[in-house]
């Protein structure tokens, strides 16, 4: 097998062991734990109080915007990873090409705070 | 394989997973001892000496607690949830170099879960991973608080992630100089910060050849990142307890907690031993091989291993003892307005200067 495989095994091999770890503890305590269900156990919790309303809440929308934001950046990481390791080869030429990409996007982020989506009101 | 490659392979695993693990019940005292000192307090003291055992007691507890589920809760995801948060923080560490190599006979043994050539990829990908089960624990629990909580972690984890991505991306371009090539395997970049600056100037010929020293601000913003990534004060508004109860794990009881308290702290060690992997030189340090006995120099890596992450986990401490929360939109605005084109100029920085002293001057 080579090492490439081998190593991808021990990764395989740390997915199984967490999951059976959880699995192990988690099912100790149910042989362990008590369980005596009651409705108002069940009940969502609100301070102690009746829970009011639907279990769901309105969020506000400017996560959403940031989410969008996020998937430029990280987008970008992507594109920058790859020409940071082979920046030798690549050469001038490359460092240029990445500073204008970068500016393009700062460019964005620029916008983005001048449209006041950054501020948080 | 044969049957010594299959020996070494449990070492790497079993090994990796008990440090983890075995790590994982020291700090929670640790972190608790640490905070009860700095305010002036004697923090656990009853179980065990000096209450070293505290954390065994606190888990045996939680193994005897009935674990609730709300009535509206998605039982399929909340049930998933637990699983989800705890296998990527393992993941994390599974590419850390924790020692050094040591031989089975003929057999090289890495004290290192396992040499990814996408290391660094790999563990901002597990890292993107864990906040999954933030966000489907907080929304499946069909509750008001945790879903608050839960979109209020998204949106810090996911700003604060792509400043770790870009501060990482001058590290790897600096090494990328230091050597043959460019490299995302840790076990590489902790290779290449071997030596001192001895050729830079004699006067600095004892300072080790760590990154954190051409990398100053790409360390600090990592650092700081890698604070809020952790959801650790004072960027814990996910779990702010005054204002969204318990935050995402609310309605979480029991063993299914607990699970979520082992997350957090394995990912806050795997991010303390990322960080002096990436800028302390990892397990790099003086073994006086051969003039101390051969068992002692193999282990001693694993230790200056161990010294920088605690190192690094005794500032995670600190912090938390010593900033109070910040607002959502403090911490909103850090991450956009400071961290991420700090981040972003600081890599076009450091490519001019490593251009120009690879290529020299444009104009020259």
């Amino acid at each position: 097998m080579s090492t490439y495989f081998e190593s991808y095994l021990t990764v395989g091999a740390f997915v199984a062991l967490g999951a059976v770890l959880v699995l192990v503890m988690l099912g100790v305590a149910a042989v362990l734990r008590p369980s005596k269900p009651k409705m108002t156990k069940a009940e969502i919790y609100e301070c102690g109080v009746d829970p009011v309303g639907t279990g769901w809440s309105q969020t506000y929308v400017r996560y959403f915007v940031f989410g969008l934001l996020f998937l430029i950046f990280d987008v970008e990481a992507v594109f920058v990873f790859p020409w940071a390791i082979a920046a030798e080869e690549l050469g001038m030429f490359g460092l240029i090409a990445i500073i204008l990409f970068t500016l393009t996007l700062v460019e964005g982020l620029v916008y983005a705070a001048k449209k006041g989506v950054l501020q948080w009101e | 394989m044969t049957g010594v490659e299959w020996l070494a392979l449990g070492i790497k695993v079993l090994g990796a997973f008990g440090l983890l693990l075995l790590a994982t019940l020291l700090n929670v005292w640790v972190e608790r001892k640490v905070l009860a000192d700095m305010q002036n307090r004697l923090g656990p003291m009853r179980a065990g000496p000096f209450g070293v055992l505290q954390t065994v007691a606190d888990g045996l507890k939680l193994f005897f607690k009935e674990s609730i589920m709300p009535r509206k809760a998605e039982v399929g995801m909340y049930l998933l949830a637990p699983f989800l948060a705890v296998v990527p923080a393992f993941l994390i560490f599974v590419n850390i170099p924790w020692g050094g190599s040591f031989h089975i006979g003929e057999t090289e043994v890495v004290l290192q879960g396992a040499d990814l050539d996408i290391g660094l990829l790999f563990i901002l990908a597990m890292s993107s991973i864990a906040v999954y089960a933030v966000v489907l624990a907080g929304w499946s629990s069909g509750s008001k608080y945790p879903l608050l909580g839960g979109v209020r972690a998204t949106a810090q984890a996911i700003s604060y992630e792509a400043a770790i991505g870009l501060s990482l991306v001058s590290v790897v371009l600096f090494t990328a100089t230091q050597g043959d090539g460019g490299t995302l395997s840790l076990y590489e970049i902790v290779q290449r910060q071997s030596g001192t600056w001895a050729d830079v100037h004699p006067i600095v010929g004892w300072v080790p050849r760590w990154n954190i020293i051409p990398q100053i601000a790409a360390f600090v913003i990592f650092l700081t990142a890698a604070v809020a990534e952790t959801n650790r004060a004072p960027f814990d508004l996910v779990e702010a307890e005054q204002e969204l109860v318990g935050g995402f794990h609310t309605e979480y009881s029991g063993m299914r907690f607990a699970m979520f308290f082992l997350a957090e702290y394995v990912n806050i060690f795997s991010m303390s031993a990322l960080t002096a992997t990436l800028f302390l030189g990892g397990w790099l340090g003086p073994t006086w091989e051969g003039t101390l006995p051969a068992f002692i120099s193999g282990a001693l890596p694993t230790v200056w291993f161990l010294i920088k992450t605690y190192a690094i986990f005794f500032i995670f401490i600190w912090i938390r003892a010593t900033l109070p929360r910040l607002r959502y939109d403090q911490l909103m605005s850090l991450g956009w307005k400071r961290l991420i084109p700090g981040a972003l100029g600081w890599l076009v920085l450091s490519g001019l200067v490593l251009a120009f002293r690879q290529f020299g001057a444009p104009w020259g």
